[in-house]
């Protein structure tokens, strides 16, 4: 099991590399990115000063080294914009990505896997169908639109809950149900299908046979051995919620990372945009990493082998 | 005595209409084995999981009477039955591998039946557990308690399962093809040890099989099944000494007896294949495949059937001389080895596993090498290598004489062709069986279309396929008639070898025969030399004339097949040999005299790779390993030989 | 054995339903797709003409609607049936050819991987982990707002991100076809690597990408219709019905409608698309896919 860790370890630190390289060459796509910042109305002096001052004359290696080398100090530079460091514009706001994120996935598991669970043990009944039918408007939502039916229904006309901000707690409800949303599908349909297994298997025809009560057969022998697909959709699930936020949070002015690069990208605000790009990417290295490993404790194929 | 089971016109109907028991009746008294037997489809197992209340959904009961003692099973709630599932009543299954759940350790999930039933601690739910374990034969049970199922062989964990059924002393057990899933040597331990209990507790048995010669070893009453009902029940004795129907007497004539076998005859064989059962079908199910068809048949199903049983068979085969053909060598394989490194998964430690260590050997043209050995021995790696569809790790291959490495595809195509196991994966199911059988010669781009048209029919009519079945897709073929399309193929180009590889082991008794003879009737028509690869004895007396017994990657026997069968030489050999359960009632389940499982081939043990099972281990076989060695045209590799 | 009996999947109770809601996502798609490509002949007006006389013009069905205008007029005056008809152009073209791009990147990876496996399988899957890990939305509006916006760049931006599922279930389909005795017997018949991939491999695991390439088409559609949203995606006038939606949204407390139509539309193409997949699952028997 140490050896399976430090390989996906080993893959993860590639996955990592590589992920550097892409976040720097992307702000280098438009080819000069001096022009870019400058904007449309600057001079070709101005360009000139920015190129000069932001280091953008050097050769593209010597920049990109430069970068992750600090990034890889944890520095990873200054914000035109917010005339700040960059890490510190993403640490006081990850706190808030963070805590939406999570509100969405508590909300997606609390319904999605109890749904799934439903629908594997009614399968090919009307109720297995209804909720089939639900996963799939929840995957035709799109997510800026709901968020906008949500705020007239919900905000303006119910006046349940604040439509914008998060100055109390309930400010995270709306949004976490949006993000829910698009994660509930993916969690209801496989829940669903490995349940269906599980109960089609040999072992659940043994455990009928020994006359175990239906319960105990659904939830000790069933439910634990298809919950191991679910943690792994749920890390990868949680890990596009986060990057997915940017729209949430540009809708609900929620100041969270999302609404951070969103921001930044309208203004040319690039080393921050690179560096969310970079953040987002190693958190969700991270998740999948962590899914792995409680993979690794549910499953005792892969703790004793 | 009241029967322990008792059932009267026991029907279980499908959602999708197919009747798949059609009013059986049968009994099991205390003490007592009832065999159910039949081929794949007949309703054995179905009949099971009625009794025990496990059918899936949508699945229709009935019956007159279904008594299990004085429990009256057709009133019986699903809560009643949970409770006497288990405790009373107790059934094992097939496949061991995947029966035990993998997330839940072994004492965990025997321990749980007592609770359930018993209401008793878990503490004093695993002592009993631990008694039980080292009842069926395990070793240190404390330990194994601990483990999880797949830390276990295919061996131990069908015990753990036996033991796991006796937890709460049932008086029936049921158990459901216990040993199909095992090797011959694994099955006949499982076997005794069945008998053994039956006869010390005093259960009630009720064995379902496919394998007539288990029925002889183990029933004392017997029922065959087919097409959903029971068409012959009887004493084990009478039945095999004098069966009635027309299907028992088929199904007795199609399988290889060894040491019993005459090359020169084909096998008995039954035409056509099992029919699915509308619920309103009416009169004889076999009528279609019955060699006494009467009109009533289709009427009515007549209650005893009288006839001489005439075989039913080819005109009798010769023997293919040996020195026929132009080649000499057909085949020659020159200390070939294949290592495989493989993880299971991303998570283990790189396994190196030997497959295929170190076999040479020559095949004559004309002959038939069958090359015998259980799961995981390295026949099908040495298969693949032959046929040029796996590199070697070292050796060389030689085909014609000629080094298959230095062969372009096409070339080796013409020369060597092969047939697999399981014709459900053998046939591209997107295509048509004029194309699947035409794709060697397509490869070949040398034949115009029309020729190749006229060569694919040609080859489909002399396999038993008619003309407009062509055109048909592979799922609307039966497993017979797609082996036949399988062998088609392989013949079309004419190649002068196949490798057949346990080209009947996925087939029903009934079916692998008629390919048996096909076979045999190819191979002396068309003067062709096989490689035959399968873990049934049997079989491979009644086809080879030169037989390899393979273990652990080499050939520790090599001999003219009679000389093989009658006088092996190789422990091993006489193991392989005394596990074979004959159809021959009263004889018993023998003692193989092999230690239990079958050894990692990851882990090689040192000196003479058999000796950790080997019944005559002397001192010297732990340390030196035996060199192969040849006397009167037989190869042994043995110390001791 | 006789077990296979038992394991035989249980057909739906409900089939009817099941077709029904197949027939339906096809009805849906048709229909969207007859639109985007007859539009100029059935938009009762051109969608770009402003009249700002009759901007918010509610529709018909709606207190002070007029049958000229079904559907209203936005807040420039534009009419709106007319714009949403031409606003399923967009997302017709940008799902698919956007499926089309995608479709041949991650086929081709997930079937050279599948087939081939080893080291060239380590790479494949290491290329999917790193698509995995970038975050999809940032990265196509970072590109967008870099190279600038127009319907190219957003078809290309998406295709070169979406490939990642083509991938995984081209690449795990391959693998279990590849160790099929048929793929043996072929190589044993003398076929060439290109005749087993093209004619053996790829026809047995078409159906499982037809199913993938609904489920992309699905979110390719409301991606471009969320970047055309957030202002990154198709560049104004053109009417994307994400855009639509953005537009409409500084008028949606008084005139609900204006993001209710579009919505709407992008909801219910996007639902046809999705039971038109699931239909097809069923249909060609491709099995669940995660």
């Amino acid at each position: 099991m140490l050896r399976f860790l430090f390989r996906r370890a080993v893959l993860a630190v590639l996955v990592c590399l590589t992920v550097l390289v892409i976040s720097f060459a992307l702000t280098r796509l438009s080819g000069d990115l001096a022009i870019s910042i400058a904007g449309p109305n600057a001079t070709v002096q101005d360009i000139e000063i920015i190129r000069k001052n932001y280091g953008l004359d050097r050769p593209l290696p010597v920049q990109f080294v430069d970068w992750a080398a600090h990034a890889a100090q944890g520095d990873l530079g200054r914000s035109y914009l917010y005339h700040a460091p960059v890490a510190g514009l993403i640490k006081d706001r990850l706190p808030i990505t963070l805590t939406l994120g999570l509100t969405g996935l508590c909300i997606a598991l609390c319904v999605g896997i109890p749904l799934g669970i439903i629908a594997a043990m009614r399968e090919g009944s009307a109720l297995d169908k209804a909720i089939g039918l639900l996963a799939l408007f929840g995957q035709a939502m799109p997510s800026f639109w709901l968020s906008l039916v949500l705020i007239i229904w919900l905000g303006l006309n119910l006046q349940l809950l604040p439509i914008s901000g998060i100055d109390t707690w309930d400010g995270y409800i709306m949004p976490g149900i949006v993000l829910a949303f698009s994660a509930i599908p993916a969690l209801m349909r496989l829940t669903r299908a490995g349940m269906i297994d599980a109960l089609s298997s040999d072992y659940i025809r043994t455990a009928r046979a020994k006359g175990l009560s239906s319960a105990r057969i659904v939830l000790k022998h069933a439910l634990r051995n298809a919950a191991m697909p679910v943690v792994s959709i749920a890390a990868v699930q949680l890990g596009f919620m986060l990057g997915g936020s940017i729209v949430i949070e540009a809708i609900f002015a929620l100041h969270g990372v999302g609404y951070l690069a969103w921001e930044s990208i309208s203004k040319n605000d690039f080393p921050v945009v690179q560096a969310v790009v970079l953040i987002l990417a190693l958190i969700y290295i991270t998740l999948t990493l962590l899914a792995d490993m409680m993979n690794a404790v549910l499953d005792p194929r892969l703790r004793t082998a | 005595m009241s029967p322990v089971l008792e059932a009267t016109n026991l029907r279980v109907t499908f959602a999708t209409g197919v009747a798949a028991v059609r009013g059986i009746s049968l009994t099991v008294n205390r003490g007592e084995t009832h065999c159910l037997v039949g081929e794949s489809g007949c309703g054995k197992s179905v009949t099971a999981l009625a009794v025990m209340g496990l059918l899936a959904r949508g699945a229709r009961r009935s019956a007159d009477v279904l008594r299990f003692h004085d429990h009256d099973l057709t009133r019986m709630t699903e809560r009643g039955m949970a409770r006497l599932r288990g405790d009373k009543l107790a059934m094992i299954f097939q496949e061991p591998m995947t029966s035990l759940n993998p997330a839940y350790t072994i004492g965990s999930q025997m321990a749980e039946v007592l609770e359930r039933h018993r209401g008793v601690s878990r503490a004093k739910a695993l002592e009993r557990a631990a008694e039980l374990l080292g009842r069926v034969g395990i070793t240190a049970p404390g330990m194994r308690l601990k483990q999880y199922p797949h830390q276990l062989s295919g061996g131990l964990r069908q015990r753990v399962m036996i033991s796991m059924a006796l937890m709460c002393d049932p008086e029936l057990l049921i158990a459901d093809e216990p040993t199909t899933a095992l090797d011959v040597t694994v099955q006949a331990q499982i076997l005794r040890l069945l008998q053994t209990l039956q006869r010390e507790l005093g259960l009630a048995l009720l064995l379902i099989t496919h394998d007539l010669g288990i029925v002889a070893r183990m029933a004392d009453r017997v029922s065959v099944m087919y097409a959903g009902e029971v068409v012959e029940s009887a004493p084990a004795a009478t039945l095999f000494a004098a069966p009635t129907h027309p299907y028992t007497r088929g199904l007795l004539r199609c399988i290889p007896i060894p040491g019993t076998v005459r090359r020169d005859e084909p096998l008995g064989s039954i035409p056509g294949v099992v029919p699915r059962i509308a619920p309103d079908f009416i009169g004889c199910a076999f009528r279609d495949r019955c060699e006494h068809v009467m009109p009533d048949c289709a009427r009515s199903v007549p209650r005893q059937n009288a006839g001489t049983g005439t075989r039913l068979s080819l005109p009798p085969a010769r023997r293919l001389d040996a020195s026929r053909g132009r080649m000499t060598h057909a085949v020659e394989v020159r200390d070939v080895r294949r290592v495989f490194r493989s993880r299971a998964g991303m998570m283990t430690a790189e396994r190196v596993v030997r497959a295929v260590d170190g076999v040479s050997f020559t095949l004559a043209a004309g002959d038939v090498l069958g090359i015998v050995g259980e799961s995981g021995c390295g026949k099908s790696t040495l298969a693949r290598m032959i046929l040029g569809l796996m590199p070697v790790s070292a050796g060389e291959v030689l085909v014609d004489g000629r080094s298959l490495a230095a062969m372009d595809r096409r070339e080796r195509a013409r020369l060597i062709q092969p047939v697999f196991q399981d014709p459900f994966s053998s046939l591209n199911p997107r295509q048509r069986v004029r194309d699947i059988v035409g794709l060697p010669l397509a490869a070949q781009r040398a034949v115009p279309a029309a020729q190749q048209r006229d060569r694919v029919m040609e080859m489909l009519a002399r396999v038993g396929i008619s003309a407009e079945m062509a055109d048909r897709m592979p799922a609307q073929l039966s497993g017979g008639q797609r082996q036949r399309v399988a062998i088609a193929r392989a013949l079309v180009l004419r190649p002068r070898i196949v490798v057949c590889d346990e080209p009947t082991s996925a087939l029903d008794v009934s079916v692998q025969a008629q390919i048996l003879n096909l076979l045999a009737e190819l191979r002396r028509d068309l003067g062709l030399t096989y490689l035959f690869i399968s873990h049934n004895l049997a079989v491979v007396e009644h086809i080879a004339t030169e037989v390899a017994v393979m273990y652990l990657g080499r050939f520790v026997e090599q001999a003219p097949v009679d000389a093989l069968f009658h006088e092996p030489r190789h422990p091993y050999t006489r193991a392989l040999l005394a596990s074979v359960l004959t159809p021959e009632p009263g004889k018993g389940i023998p003692d193989v005299g092999l230690g239990e499982s079958y050894p990692d081939p990851a882990n090689i043990p040192p000196g003479c790779r058999f000796h950790p099972r080997c019944p005559l281990v002397v001192e010297k076989c732990r340390t030196t390993a035996p060199d192969g060695i040849v006397r009167d045209g037989r190869l042994t590799e043995c110390l001791l030989v | 054995m006789s077990a296979s009996i038992l394991s035989v999947p249980r057909r739906s109770r409900l089939p009817a339903v099941r077709h029904l809601a197949t027939a339906l996502g096809v009805l849906i798609v048709g229909m969207v797709l007859v639109i985007a490509i007859i539009a100029p002949l059935i938009a009762p007006h051109d969608p770009f003409a402003q009249d700002l006389n009759l901007r918010l013009v509610p529709p018909m069905w709606m207190e002070g609607g007029s049958s000229l205008h079904p559907f209203g007029t936005d807040q420039l005056g534009r009419d709106y049936l007319s714009r949403l008809f031409y606003g399923a152009r967009i997302s017709m073209t940008i799902g698919i050819f956007t499926v089309i791009t995608s479709g041949l990147i991650g086929i081709a990876l997930g079937v050279v991987g599948g087939y081939f496996g080893g080291r060239v399988d380590d790479v494949v899957m290491f290329l999917i982990t790193c698509r995995l890990s970038i975050p999809l939305i940032l990265v196509a509006l970072t590109v967008v707002a870099l190279i600038g916006s127009s319907l190219t760049v957003v078809i290309l931006t998406l295709g070169l991100l979406l490939w990642e599922r083509f991938a995984v279930v081209a690449r795990t389909t391959t693998m279990q076809v590849r160790n099929l005795d048929y793929i043996a017997a072929a190589q044993a018949a003398g076929a060439s690597r290109t005749h087993i991939v093209l004619r053996e491999v790829l026809p047995n695991i078409l159906t499982h990408l037809v199913v993938v390439a609904t489920l992309e088409m699905a979110l390719a559609i409301l991606l471009e219709a969320a970047l055309s949203f957030l202002g990154l995606g198709v560049p104004p006038p053109l009417p994307s019905w994400g855009l639509m939606i953005a537009e409409g949204k500084d008028y949606m407390f008084f005139s609900p409608w204006v993001i209710m139509i579009p919505g709407v539309a992008l909801f219910v193409l996007v639902l046809g698309i999705n039971l038109m997949g699931d239909g097809l699952r069923d249909l060609l028997g491709a099995g669940r896919i995660q």
